[in-house]
């Protein structure tokens, strides 16, 4: 792949970063994060993983268990402190350091501080490529329509809309078409999808039969834990759409087992 | 109003079981929102309005008391009279006896949510006193004998042919003996029968959607026109509203109300717009000659200068329920109390107690689309987080949960552990999920697999087996 990187200015961009894998990515699809590395290097960046990195917290903010969170927190911003940037291939792990972690130290300031340092140079995958980095098309071909379901904190939180549309276009082979609700949350919410499940259901139903009635051959997203949760139902209802995560596409590993299947290729 | 809100797992089952719930939520999903949408689109200044209607009310709050007095020293220069509630059974009390003082038989009401909140229907009941809605919806919930399940659309969950069923059942009496089909019909038969019943009131009984402190004023905005009949035709006009419904100016009313109707319905206004101020003057045509405003706390003041004051902004538009993915699927009762959608989840545990109303603001995916449309910018989704907190600490949070998550967090404060114990579930999982990719059922997961397939993981190991096995590197084809 041969990324254009016309713009910003080539002196001002990050050059070595640190590549947060996101806990699920490490379980379920290592292919993300090695996606995410090859698109990060076509692009002109040193990538470093650091080796003891776990997960950024979450199950313990949004369960309202502070102390455990801040602990948590803690060993990351200590873990990724001393790289220009630090690159998430998950919107809401990656809100989560940027728009979250600073909010957790407020009584405690030196410890804030270095929240807001991790927080300013944390970025998600995509909107860093694009954003950041000014990667303004991809060298991939993935052959099948596509639509893109926009993941609630990367929508919402970071403001990721445009930017994997704008890659995706690029992309040889691949046609775009939206689903009637794109914004809507699929219904995975982390622990809500197993402490309410009856209405996860519901709400991953809808997102599915929209899925469904787009007519696409392959639903993207940007994050795993709605893609898990999209790929199940879908599965589940027999319906026969590919699901993957965006980055796959990006760097050109389209050929890959979908999320879910074995064998079964584009 | 009787909390059903401990009950929230079941009222959910219900809620999803129930195909005319299920039909009216669909048109309302895409109905509200799509409105909205057009609406603030035709109005460039929409960003910028929120803002300033986010800062006018973080002003009055901040400054409450002050208005408040100022709002209450109007009211009475102009001869009307404010009583102070702090509980709702103070308010119940206050409103019955001003009814009993002019002896009612029965009372125009129009609709209000606070009303609602402390049951004042079924209390002037009990004391023989009639309390009628005249706000459609809420008309025919009230013979429905249904709590509303929406703020400003209160028969939300009903279907037109539940509607016709209803009003048949109930006007057969009065001589409409036809089941009526046309959504107009049904709308003059209402309108026929509440004519009378405006004509014979006592008492009107309103809410407010603003208590304007320079003058005095309580303003009421609806698309029927019935609050003005409510506030005109009888002879004591009684306004209910809590203590954040005081703006400072007439100005500040004009933002807000620029921002509501388009939050609400996506109306660049509402068809009414109503202020009154004060009783009947010597000279004016018509006018209640009585005029009292009851203000109510029950509780709210207790969060101002707290981390939780925000959920006090709030102008009951029902943006947030509308674009509630949440709302969408189980509607306004499954939340078993007065308020449902996020702004319900909010107040709710701070109005009856954060252990009826535990499942609340747990019940939510943070999807933030609340937050997103919210004309005054309430962070709900930071608040709902605010009362997990306040569960955790206090003990509330399922056993389950807890156990499930103390787990969790020893393993993610321990590396080195974590990563032997992800290596081998990864495996696990690879190994017997290979043939297919993905599990139908699986041991401590049938939350997921009940309704969903659980994708397997690939095969060769976690990312970081991988990474390290490549010498830090990924793999190369």
């Amino acid at each position: 792949m041969v990324a254009d990187v016309s713009s910003p200015p080539a002196n001002n961009r990050p050059r070595r970063v640190a590549l947060f894998v996101t806990c699920l990515v490490d379980l379920f699809r290592p292919s993300v994060g090695f996606a995410a590395v090859k698109l990060l290097e076509d692009a002109g960046c040193t990538v470093e993983v650091p080796p003891l990195q776990v997960c950024c917290g979450q199950p313990a903010y949004n369960s309202g268990d502070r102390t455990t969170t801040r602990a948590i927190a803690a060993q990351i911003v200590e873990m990724f402190e001393g790289y220009e940037a630090v690159v998430v291939p998950s919107g809401s792990c990656g809100g989560m350091l940027s728009r979250h972690y600073p909010g957790l130290f407020d009584d405690e300031p030196a410890m804030k501080a270095r929240a807001e340092r991790l927080a300013a140079r944390s970025h998600e995958l995509v909107s860093f490529l694009v954003d950041v980095l000014g990667v303004t098309s991809v060298a991939a071909h993935y052959e099948d329509v596509v639509t893109y379901h926009d993941s609630c904190s990367g929508l919402r939180e970071l403001g990721i809309k445009q930017q994997p549309r704008r890659l995706l276009d690029s992309v040889r082979g691949l046609t775009m078409r939206e689903m009637s609700t794109p914004e809507v949350c699929c219904g995975f919410g982390g622990t809500f999808c197993v402490k309410y499940p009856e209405i996860s259901n519901a709400m991953v139903g809808e997102k599915s039969a929209d899925v469904a009635a787009s007519g696409a051959g392959t639903l993207l997203a940007g994050d795993l834990g709605c893609l898990l949760n999209m790929a199940g139902k879908l599965q589940r209802d027999g319906n026969p759409v590919r699901v993957r995560h965006v980055a796959e596409v990006l760097a050109d590993m389209g050929s890959l087992p979908p999320i879910g299947e074995v064998g079964r290729q584009r | 109003m009787q909390s059903t809100s401990r009950n929230f797992h079941h009222n959910v089952e219900d809620a999803l079981a129930n195909p005319n719930l299920q039909d009216s939520l669909a048109k309302l999903k895409v109905g509200f929102s799509e409105r909205r949408r057009q609406a603030v689109e035709r109005l460039p200044e929409f960003e910028a309005l929120r803002d300033a209607a986010r800062d006018i009310k973080n002003h009055t709050l901040a400054n409450l008391d002050f208005y408040l007095e100022e709002f209450e020293r109007k009211v009475t220069a102009l001869g009307g009279h404010v009583h102070w509630a702090p509980t709702a059974a103070d308010a119940r009390r206050i409103i019955t006896e001003l009814c009993l003082s002019v002896g009612a038989r029965t009372i125009a009401k129009s609709k209000s949510m606070i009303s609602e909140e402390i049951g004042i229907n079924d209390h002037l009941e009990a004391q023989g006193i009639a309390p009628i809605e005249t706000d459609l919806g809420e008309y025919i919930i009230q013979l429905r004998r249904e709590p509303p399940s929406h703020i400003i659309a209160p028969a939300v969950h009903l279907t037109k042919d539940q509607v016709a069923d209803t009003f048949l059942e109930h006007h057969r009496a009065l001589g409409f003996t036809q089941r009526l089909t046309e959504r107009s019909d049904l709308v003059a038969e209402a309108r026929h029968v509440l004519r009378q019943k405006f004509l014979d009131a006592d008492v009107g009984l309103t809410g407010a959607n603003f208590l304007v402190a320079e003058t005095g004023s309580s303003m009421l905005v609806t698309n029927e026109g019935n609050a003005d009949l409510s506030n005109t035709l009888p002879r004591m006009h009684i306004v209910l509203a809590s203590i954040e419904k005081v703006i400072p100016t007439l100005e500040d009313a004009a933002v807000l109300l620029r921002v509501l109707a388009r939050s609400a319905t996506g109306q660049e206004s509402s068809v009414y717009t109503t202020l009154n101020t004060g009783p009947k003057r010597s000279g004016d045509l018509d006018g209640p000659s009585q005029y009292h405003v009851v203000i109510l706390d029950n509780g709210r003041s207790s969060v101002l200068g707290t981390d939780m004051q925000e959920m006090l902004r709030c102008i009951r538009c029902g943006a947030c329920m509308n674009h509630c993915p949440v709302y969408g699927a189980i509607g306004g009762h499954a939340y078993g109390w007065v308020y449902p959608g996020p702004i319900g989840a909010v107040l709710t545990p701070q109005l009856i107690g954060v252990e009826e109303a535990s499942n609340l603001p747990n019940a939510s995916t943070f999807c933030g689309r609340c937050e997103s449309v919210c004309p005054v910018r309430i962070p709900l989704p930071k608040l709902m987080r605010h009362w997990r907190e306040r569960e955790f600490e206090r003990h509330l949070t399922p056993k389950a949960v807890r156990q499930g998550l103390a787990l969790w967090s020893f393993l993610a404060q321990r590396p080195k552990l974590y990563r032997l114990l992800t290596g081998w579930t990864n495996r696990t999982l690879a190994l017997f999920g290979r043939g297919e990719g993905r599990f139908r059922a699986l041991p401590l997961a049938s939350g997921w697999t009940r309704f969903r397939d659980f994708p397997a993981p690939e095969s060769g190991g976690t990312f970081h087996a991988q990474w390290a096995r490549h010498g830090g590197a990924r793999p190369r084809p």
